[in-house]
């Protein structure tokens, strides 16, 4: 992989201190934006990726040579609409697409981080974006937008960032992480660290890699990004290339072939290590519990006008998790629209291809900027 | 646009906080922001529906009248508007005293069963009425609450609150109600707008 190549940095030379309260300084940031920023720099919008995404939103991700994880939203007339808007989204730290990360090495040992690296948050990660902002010369985003833990940080940043967004959209997310939802996290952390290649986190300097931990992982951590309706209806009891069962332990099924190809293919492109940070931050995410048990007061301080999505499937994050949201902006009297889009694609509807939501996120997004 | 709508436009004043329970696809939301500068939210239980409204710019979430009002705190609108579908309701006593804690001021409309037709309906063919603003059969229709305009203002007072104004609507023509000509309005009347207060 000739990754540096393709991977624009953004050196962040100011001190960050993290919520762990070690301060780190001159670390990477890698993003990637798409299409261009107009005259009065009010067309950006900040796109956060969820926990294995990246900054390759659209188009064929550099990388992977696969098409960019929300290449169904976002593109040219496409819902974020790349010939109006000018759209920026970074790789969060603790990720593996170039941030700092895990697997960096630390300037002071000369080894490579591993599990030495700071643990961060979203707050961690959505102040180290927000540089970004500078760096551009944008004093207000048209819109910040994310999903699942994208959505987190969308909530996050208007909280950090209360003038520096005009309209907000968490989609498919939840301000305080469910024991669920840890615990689902949890089971993917366990699978990584007793696979014996993980070796502590040092794998990297042992010349070993966790694949099979890490599949496990992405394995676990697929099944609940479906519904299952949406599973019973592609996958059914159809067998996988054989006419019966083989009383055996290999992939009778089709659905645990294709979970075996989407752990296999995962951990091409995923580091061990970032996944145990990324869902830490997660499972430590709580906005509700920031603002000592009201979120409303999370969003006190914004103007911003907002819009909730979440998916009549989704029981990762469902829809009365998002509607919490919209219960705290709506109690404060905020400028909250919300709508719950019908799909069987589970959690994972709001990557793929479902019209209704496409269309909504267009129209939202279309209609606020015509009349900002 | 609707008769009813324009009444409820001309009852509402300017730049003030209005929320539109049952928005349908926003059309009197839209007519507030355009003509009384009205800061306009909306309540709507069809998702086809908030996602019309979302295409006309309009702030507006999914969501049902009996649970969903809750969330506003007291007083936060200005005028709360609920139309013809008070009737639909498992407890409509419930929905106007929320509909009244949320909003200063409530507006209701009410499709009149009390009128003429409705009531020849019954009377000669024995069966449940269907009428223009009726259209639904008995097994079918949403309303589980029918009420008349003269039900509606006894309503008013055991559960005890103050009509400010109650109009009729005949034929696209508006009049006022009151004690003296209520036996007429609530025979000739499709539709009854009424402005209420705690």
């Amino acid at each position: 992989m000739n990754i540096k190549e393709n991977i624009k940095t953004l050196v962040i030379k100011k001190p960050l201190k993290l919520d762990c309260g070690k301060t780190i300084n001159n670390f990477p940031l890698a993003y990637e934006t798409y299409g261009s920023l107009n005259e009065n720099k009010d067309n950006a919008i900040l796109v956060f990726h969820a926990l294995t995404g990246d900054q390759f939103v659209t188009g064929i991700n550099p990388v992977t040579r696969k098409d960019g994880w929300w290449s169904y939203a976002v593109g040219p007339n496409k819902s974020i609409d790349t010939n109006k808007y000018f759209v920026i989204c970074a790789n969060v730290i603790g990720g593996c697409m170039g941030s700092f990360g895990p697997s960096h090495k630390n300037p002071d040992t000369n080894k490579i981080y591993g599990t030495d690296f700071p643990v961060i948050t979203i707050n961690d990660m959505v102040n180290a974006q927000v540089n970004l902002l500078d760096h551009f010369e944008i004093k207000k985003l048209f819109s910040v937008v994310g999903g699942s833990m994208g959505g987190m940080q969308v909530l996050q940043f208007i909280s950090n960032y209360p003038n520096k967004a005009s309209t907000v959209v968490p989609i498919a997310c939840t301000s305080s992480h469910s024991a669920q939802n840890i615990a689902f996290n949890e089971l993917g952390r366990q699978a990584i660290a007793s696979d014996h290649n993980w070796s502590d986190g040092k794998y990297l300097s042992n010349n070993t890699l966790p694949d099979k931990g890490l599949s496990v992982a992405r394995m676990a951590a697929h099944i609940t990004y479906l519904s299952k309706k949406g599973l019973q209806e592609k996958f059914g009891r159809k067998l996988q290339e054989r006419d019966a069962l083989k009383f055996g332990f290999d992939a009778d099924f089709q659905i645990e072939s294709y979970l075996r190809y989407q752990g296999s293919v995962f951990v091409d492109r995923f580091d061990a290590n970032s996944y145990l940070y990324i869902t830490r931050a997660m499972d430590y995410f709580d906005l509700v519990k920031q603002f000592d048990g009201n979120l409303s007061n999370a969003f006190k301080k914004t103007k911003a006008k907002f819009f909730v999505i979440s998916f009549t499937s989704d029981w990762l994050y469902p829809t009365q998790e998002n509607k919490e949201i919209v219960i705290a902006l709506n109690a404060i009297g905020a400028d909250v629209g919300f709508v719950e889009i019908k799909s069987d694609k589970g959690h994972d509807s709001f990557l793929l291809d479902v019209p209704d939501f496409l269309k909504t996120l267009k129209n939202f997004l279309d209609k606020s900027y015509s009349e900002r | 646009m609707k008769t009813e709508y324009k009444i409820i436009v001309d009852l509402i004043e300017e730049k003030t906080r209005v929320l539109d329970v049952g928005c349908d696809d926003g059309i009197l939301m839209e007519s507030l922001k355009k003509n009384k500068n009205v800061d306009a939210r909306g309540i709507e239980i069809s998702k086809d529906k908030v996602q019309t409204c979302v295409s006309k710019g309009l702030t507006v979430i999914e969501g049902n009248a009996e649970l969903d009002l809750k969330q506003f705190p007291n007083d936060s609108f200005d005028y709360v508007v609920l139309g013809q579908t008070l009737q639909a309701f498992v407890n409509p006593e419930i929905v106007i005293k929320e509909l009244l804690r949320v909003g200063k001021k409530a507006i209701i409309t009410i499709p009149n069963f009390g009128h003429w037709k409705v009531r020849l309906n019954l009377l000669i063919k024995g069966t449940m009425p269907i009428t223009e603003s009726l259209p639904n059969d008995w097994y079918n229709t949403p309303n589980i609450h029918m009420c008349t305009i003269k039900d509606f203002v006894k309503f008013s007072k055991i559960i005890n609150f103050k009509i400010f104004k109650s109009l009729a609507l005949t034929n696209k023509k508006i009049s006022n109600i009151n004690n003296s000509n209520l036996f007429y309005k609530n025979l000739f009347a499709e539709l009854g707008i009424f402005l209420i207060e705690k």
